[in-house]
């Protein structure tokens, strides 16, 4: 609960023991789903790197690989209508809410058909009837929006959580810190999810922020709850989200419901380098070897198989799913169209004037009306 | 009461601008340094708290960026977000916010998240403020796609434009004038005689609830055969000092109030320089890529063969804003200047 000054009393840290496993009471179906979910990232990851390196996808492209437990482990844990918001390694989180990964693909290979008509590209991924409000390329910058997102449920008096994802390298962002204070002032629905892959490009957590080895401080010192967990695996994801989004969700119609915002780092890896061009100096191979070891994919399968929840031939046929609708969706954006040069001037003002342009809605935003 | 009996601020223009459209729709809130307790760093909002409550009118820490992108996220969420700057200068830090995230989120997001938020405070000297306290923003921020951007020059302006830019559903910028708040409280003394005639007092509520200003069309305060002076805001003022002493000289000027630079009513600056053949621009910001400079190359665009000499701007200097009175009065545009500029361009020097 909060004080009067809104300072959050309980900030001890929560590690992954401490939480109720609630993943056991997810029937199989539902975990099977997750697990195709991570599986779809990971396949549709391996498109998107392949048609980069054929040219078909242009500009920065930062891929998922590795981090895919952590968007579908704590989106698991939300309600469809929980605003998200992250940063531009966004893939996973827009496939982990739902986006048809037809119109993921579609936008970053510009086309018509993307989610954001081709005009947003692999770093603005937004998908409004599935509540992700983007991806956002400034490092940081999408943190005072999560709380605008938070200060929107809080002011409509809604039952809804934010989360607010951002990288490791963003802890070190005036931004973040200024996004923090405020959270706590107003004690606002926000959870800030820190995947912490320990690495901004080629500089580790140790090098370029101060108490790397004890986060809870940076939590502790706007009076925000901290958690952690094991961003590897699933199943420590979904416990500690559930139970820290659960507390934070306030009660419709009262405001001052709920246990206020938190700061949530789950310890991470990319596997793949930063972006498509990364030599990847600043790492040894072993390393990456040694954290692939612990691939989230794999651990969840053979979770699922000793618990009984699935099958090795129902794995592989999830596998064998996402691998189809991964090559789907590239075939897809391979036939789409390009945009008409008339979109250049469309969605520059909602009301526009000379010389600008009224546009049509994105095709996924149509045919989410459709159903 | 008739509209001429009517001695209201700006500052108090632009609060009746605000409390009748908070109370038209609960989605809009003020949120700002010292809105609140403190009843406005400038008196701008002076009595909202009592009116609306701490939920609606919303004091901030001195977090420009927390606040303005707090403010860009809620208007992507559905609500219509007011924020004050206690200056345009502060507004800096914030950057990142209000020229990449608001005005660019409907473009990125394919249309799906519009941004309807309004910025607004000071903006320009406030006398000896000094270098970092005395932006004048207009220039560099009308380079951003997506943003509009009015600068009111009375207080019948300021509610009339600020309530429109309320209802507005793109980012508006909105720049007041510090050195306008007071303007108004000695009645017409305050303002030229070309403004007379209740021109400068907006309608109270009970006159008219529904008194907007429509943006992108410029108000074309006094006519004049004999030169188009261009401007907004502040140097309104300068611009029609200027017309008073020109007249006794038998120079005829039109003044024009461009009310929004974005959008900008082109149209009516080009009619008139097609009638006048001369013109000044007069900008508060600095010359170099400015607002003067884009509004003089507008015009040789579109009417170089009427105009019968190049077109003069009349802006800050090219410096920083200097803290002696002397030096900062030499540095900002005012009537003297105006007026030698309005001469040399019509060859009556
Ligand atoms: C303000 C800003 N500075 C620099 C960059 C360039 N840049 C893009 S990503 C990145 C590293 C960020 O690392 P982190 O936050 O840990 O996220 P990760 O890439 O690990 O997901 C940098 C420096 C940027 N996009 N924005
Ligand atoms: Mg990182």
């Amino acid at each position: 609960m909060t004080t009067a000054t809104g300072q959050n009393t309980q900030t001890q840290a929560k590690t992954d023991g401490g939480y109720p496993d609630a993943a056991t009471q997810l029937d199989a179906v539902r975990l099977k789903q997750y697990l195709g979910r991570m599986m779809l990232i990971r396949r549709f990851e391996e498109r998107t790197m392949q048609s980069y390196m054929q040219g078909k996808i242009g500009g920065f492209c930062h891929i998922y690989i590795g981090q895919e437990a952590v968007a579908v482990g704590s989106i698991a844990a939300t309600r469809p209508d929980d605003p998200i918001i992250t940063a531009y390694r966004d893939h996973g989180h827009a496939l982990a809410r739902d986006m048809d990964p037809r119109h993921c693909m579609a936008e970053m290979f510009g086309k018509i058909t993307g989610c954001a008509k081709g005009k947003g590209g692999s770093m603005h991924l937004f998908d409004k009837p599935n509540h992700m409000y983007g991806g956002h390329a400034i490092v940081g910058g999408q943190c005072p929006l999560g709380v605008g997102l938070a200060w929107g449920i809080h002011y409509l008096k809604e039952p809804k959580v934010c989360l607010c994802y951002l990288g490791d390298g963003a802890l070190n962002q005036g931004a973040f810190h200024e996004s923090m204070n405020l959270a706590a002032i107003w004690n606002l629905p926000i959870i800030f999810v820190v995947e912490n892959n320990m690495y901004s490009m080629g500089t580790s957590i140790e090098r370029g922020t101060s108490m790397a080895h004890d986060l809870s401080v940076k939590a502790k010192a706007y009076g925000i709850r901290y958690a952690e967990c094991d961003g590897l695996d699933f199943r420590a994801v979904y416990n500690c989200f559930k139970h820290e989004v659960d507390r934070t969700r306030p009660t419709e119609g009262d405001q001052e419901s709920g246990d206020g915002p938190a700061f949530i780092n789950v310890v991470t890896y990319r596997y793949q380098g930063h972006s498509m061009s990364d030599p990847q100096k600043y790492r040894t191979r072993e390393e990456v070897q040694q954290k692939q070891a612990d691939d989230p994919i794999t651990r969840m399968a053979e979770w699922l198989i000793d618990d009984g929840h699935a099958t090795q031939e129902e794995i592989d046929e999830l596998d064998q799913q996402a691998k189809e609708q991964a090559i789907a969706s590239v075939r897809y954006a391979e036939e789409s169209d390009e945009p008409e040069l008339d979109e250049l001037y469309t969605d520059v003002f909602s009301e526009p004037f000379e010389p600008y342009k009224t546009g049509e809605p994105p095709l996924m935003m149509r045919e989410a009306e459709d159903q | 009461m008739t509209r001429n009996d009517r001695k209201i601020q700006f500052r108090e223009a632009l609060r009746e601008a605000m409390v009748e459209e908070m109370q038209r729709d609960e989605k809009i809130f003020l949120m700002g340094e010292e809105v609140a307790y403190y009843n406005g760093a400038y008196k701008v909002s002076q009595g909202m708290l009592d009116l609306f409550g701490p939920k609606r009118v919303v004091d901030t820490p001195i977090s420009e960026t927390g606040f303005a992108g707090l403010g860009v996220g809620a208007a992507m969420y559905g609500l219509r977000p007011i924020i004050e700057f206690m200056s345009w200068s502060f507004c800096l830090v914030a950057a990142d916010q209000i020229i990449n995230n608001a005005p660019k989120m409907l473009y990125m997001s394919g249309g799906q998240f519009g941004v309807p938020i309004v910025f607004r405070g000071n903006n320009g000297a406030g006398g000896q403020l000094g270098t970092t306290h005395s932006w004048c923003v207009e220039s560099m921020f009308a380079q951003v796609p997506g943003l509009k951007l009015a600068i009111p020059s009375t207080p019948r302006e300021a509610k009339g434009l600020l309530k429109t830019a309320i209802r507005d559903n793109d980012p508006v910028f909105f720049l007041e004038s510090e050195r306008m708040l007071g303007m108004g409280a000695r009645g017409d003394k305050d303002f030229s005689r070309y403004l007379h005639g209740g021109k400068w007092a907006p309608p109270s509520e009970e006159e008219d609830d529904d008194f907007l200003i429509p943006f992108g069309k410029a108000n074309l305060v006094k006519t004049g055969a004999d030169c188009t002076i261009v401007t907004a805001g502040r140097p309104l003022h300068f611009a029609l000092e200027a017309a008073e002493a020109l007249e006794e000289d038998g120079i005829d000027v039109e003044v024009i109030d461009c009310r929004t630079y974005r959008p900008l009513d082109i149209d009516t600056i080009v009619k008139s320089v097609r009638k006048t053949n001369y013109c000044v621009v007069v900008d508060q910001s600095w010359p170099f890529a400015s607002i003067a400079s884009e509004i003089a190359m507008q015009i040789y665009e579109r009417a170089m063969d009427d105009l019968d000499n190049k077109v003069i701007r009349v802006t800050n200097d090219d410096v920083a804003a200097p803290y002696s009175k002397k030096l900062e009065q030499a540095m900002l545009p005012h009537a003297r200047k105006i007026i030698d500029a309005v001469r040399a361009v019509t060859y009556n020097t």
